[in-house]
């Protein structure tokens, strides 16, 4: 299932972590030494075969991959143009595609002899996941969590306390996912001697960007083998949401050699680009430096990065991992934005027409589906990363439509 | 001769420990951090550390953190503490002012741009915390045009390759970060920073300040035993928190005071 280095091989980032201008290792010096040893530990076990026969058996066994990926036939005949396929990584154990990396990370923080397990978490499916394979490896995990996260998501977070994790809840800036991030850095710091930080998208200094990106192209692996035997073609176009950008990058990243395939991603235009309110730096941001990586921030004229805003948390982030920063400028990948306004009606669309429900995440991916099917021909297919299951959001639909549940 | 080697020299002619404060520029108001550096120099500061704040300090404690956080409530820039370093300069031109901060504000003014900035303001050092000097090139070269040293961080976790490729690039002197851990942590070990000082020496003849968890009196004699600087911030900035403007004007120069005499008695 993991084939890794063949085809991808020779692809970025160089051995300092850029993606073009973009990546990097912008830590304090502290940290320097504890990246090298995670990077040489990295590149070590990725080649080495008891390893990745482990990660295998997990990804089968524990995850339930492959994950299917269904023909939204309804779906595609309502919308009157391509034809869509769903990656179904809401089908995945924990329900999202975050346990791809989770589980990763946690096996190589084992073969790195690490006792204790910490994450940062936005919506709450990176901690669930992260919470959970530490709970089956017997280790001491500790997520860090915004606090207004934490009152958004309040169901991921008893699962987290369930699963035998501590939640800390982090009160600093905007408490939500960037100051949750700061706060599992500060921890890091700290306890680098025992202690493995699971990053949960394809963001921070190197190599997480690289490492968390090679541990979801089974995402896009998957999909080139089941959309050929299903089809016998490669798709047209492949559709992914965007906040830090993992299960973006788990899908289009063994496509991207294939130039005939447009990738686009998909970020969070809140209330909309024009009013400010929103999470897409890739949209309508700048380029800068956060979190260990230089990539498209939203900051303003003083460089001090500023609040965002989406209905989904998960992708309520003021960065994106700097590969998107690179597909964006070279422009093998195209992103676009979607409203919350848009994505709820989304959510609703597939619930009905299909019997999924999926995440707020994903539904600003089948947003934009729904603008571009109708723009391609019938023989044409798409494939949308269905990344997460939208049971975590709803709470959250039922406010907005004034219930209580 | 840079200020910051003049103050070093000269330090050293005296058998005496550099002492430096560091605050945060705009805690807690825009309007109190030119006189109260001007007060901590009387005090007995042999350089000052002026922090530009930032959303988002990874590698600080809470307590900085909370006073970027204070300063950000005013919209304290990177150009309005530039503007503090020049109307500090109108009235001292001697006590050298090293920037403290992270890369995003510099990278957004531009590094160019920030650079002559800094030598037109008269700041003498910039340490970016988040900037290792694999990333460093460019923004070392401006500064060094501009006669601007550029201050690096070694930590415990630093091997004797990373010491010398830090040292080499290294200008001013070297900050080691005394613990593993944030600003104003509480785990300081001295006969473990004293062993980390005696292996930088072997790269560099550079001085060498250190920083991070250094709270008393005590603490900082300990340290002036084996280090060239003493830096101190969370201590001060923990007294800004708590205390009125008024006070914090008299209170953090006494601090600074009794931390001065406690080095020199060790000295002596």
């Amino acid at each position: 299932m993991f084939e890794f280095m063949h085809r991808e091989s020779r692809a970025l980032p160089d051995k300092n972590g850029h993606f073009g201008i973009y990546g990097g290792l912008f830590v304090s010096e502290t940290l320097m030494q504890p990246l090298a040893q995670l990077r040489a530990a990295y590149e070590h076990y990725i080649a080495d075969s008891d390893f990745i026969a482990e990660l295998d058996d997990d990804l089968h066994h524990y995850v339930g991959r492959p994950s299917a990926l269904y023909y939204a036939k309804r779906w595609s005949h309502h919308l009157g143009g391509a034809q869509i396929f769903l990656k179904r990584e809401d089908l995945n154990h924990t329900g999202a595609h975050k346990i791809n990396s989770a589980l990763g990370q946690a096996l190589l923080a084992k073969r790195m002899g690490k006792t204790r397990i910490i994450a940062e978490t936005g919506a709450g499916q990176h901690g669930v996941a992260t919470a959970t394979v530490a709970a089956r490896m017997g280790m001491e995990c500790v997520v860090y969590m915004g606090e207004e996260d934490i009152k958004r998501q309040t169901i991921n977070v008893y699962r987290m306390k369930l699963l035998g994790a501590t939640v800390r809840p982090v009160s600093s800036g905007s408490k939500t996912l960037k100051d949750a991030l700061n706060e599992a850095m500060r921890d890091w710091v700290t306890n680098i001697d025992n202690t493995f930080y699971i990053i949960g998208t394809v963001a921070g200094p190197h190599p997480y960007p690289a490492m968390v990106r090679d541990f979801q192209a089974v995402i896009g692996r998957e999909t080139r083998r089941q959309i050929k035997a299903q089809t016998g073609e490669l798709p047209d176009a492949l559709i992914a949401c965007v906040g830090g950008g993992s299960n973006a990058m788990g899908l289009f990243y063994p496509f991207l050699e294939d130039k005939r395939v447009a990738l686009y991603g998909v970020e969070a235009a809140g209330d909309g680009l024009a009013t400010g309110r929103h999470a897409a730096p890739l949209s309508a941001g700048k380029v800068g430096v956060l979190h260990g990586n230089r990539t498209y921030l939203m900051a303003d004229e003083d460089g001090q990065i500023i609040e965002t805003h989406s209905i989904s948390a998960g992708l309520d982030y003021p960065g994106v991992g700097p590969e998107h920063a690179w597909l964006k400028d070279n422009k093998r990948a195209q992103y676009v934005a979607i409203t919350d306004e848009e994505a709820l009606e989304a959510f609703h669309l597939l619930t009905r027409m299909e019997g999924i429900m999926p995440a707020l995440e994903s539904s600003h991916a089948l947003a934009f589906c729904k603008k571009f099917a109708p723009t391609l021909r019938r023989e044409q297919l798409i494939v949308v990363n269905l990344s997460g299951r939208g049971d975590k959001d709803i709470h959250t639909v039922a406010a907005l439509e004034g219930m209580r549940v | 001769m840079s200020r910051l080697t003049q103050t070093f020299q000269q330090l050293k002619s005296q058998h005496k420990t550099a002492l430096i404060p560091f605050i945060t520029a705009g805690d807690p108001n825009p309007t109190l951090t030119v006189p109260l550096m001007h007060k901590l120099v009387v005090a007995g500061a042999s350089i000052l550390e002026l922090g530009v704040p930032f959303s988002d300090p990874m590698a600080d404690g809470p307590v900085i953190q909370r006073a970027s956080e204070r300063a950000l409530e005013y919209h304290t820039s990177l150009r309005d503490v530039l503007e503090m370093v020049a109307d500090f300069r109108q009235d001292d031109n001697e006590t050298p002012v090293v920037l403290m901060g992270y890369l995003n504000p510099i990278e957004t003014m531009g590094y160019k741009t920030f650079a002559k900035a800094c030598a037109k303001a008269g700041v003498d050092g910039v340490l970016t915390v988040d900037m290792p000097p694999e990333e460093a090139e460019d923004l070392v070269r401006q500064l060094t045009h501009q006669a601007c040293d550029t201050i690096f961080l070694l930590a415990p976790t630093s091997d004797a390759q990373r010491m010398e490729r830090i040292c080499n690039q290294a200008s001013g002197f070297v900050y080691y970060v005394s613990l593993k851990g944030v600003t104003g942590s509480n785990q300081l070990d001295v006969d473990a920073v004293a062993d980390k000082l005696a292996e930088i020496r072997q790269h560099t003849t550079l001085p060498i300040g250190v920083g991070f968890g250094i709270k008393t009196a005590e603490n900082a004699a300990a340290v002036a035993k084996h280090a060239d600087a003493v830096v101190v911030g969370s201590a001060l900035v923990a007294q800004i928190e708590q205390l009125n403007p008024s006070q914090i004007l008299v209170e953090l120069p006494k601090l600074i005071q009794t931390m001065r005499q406690a080095m020199d008695e060790v000295s002596l």
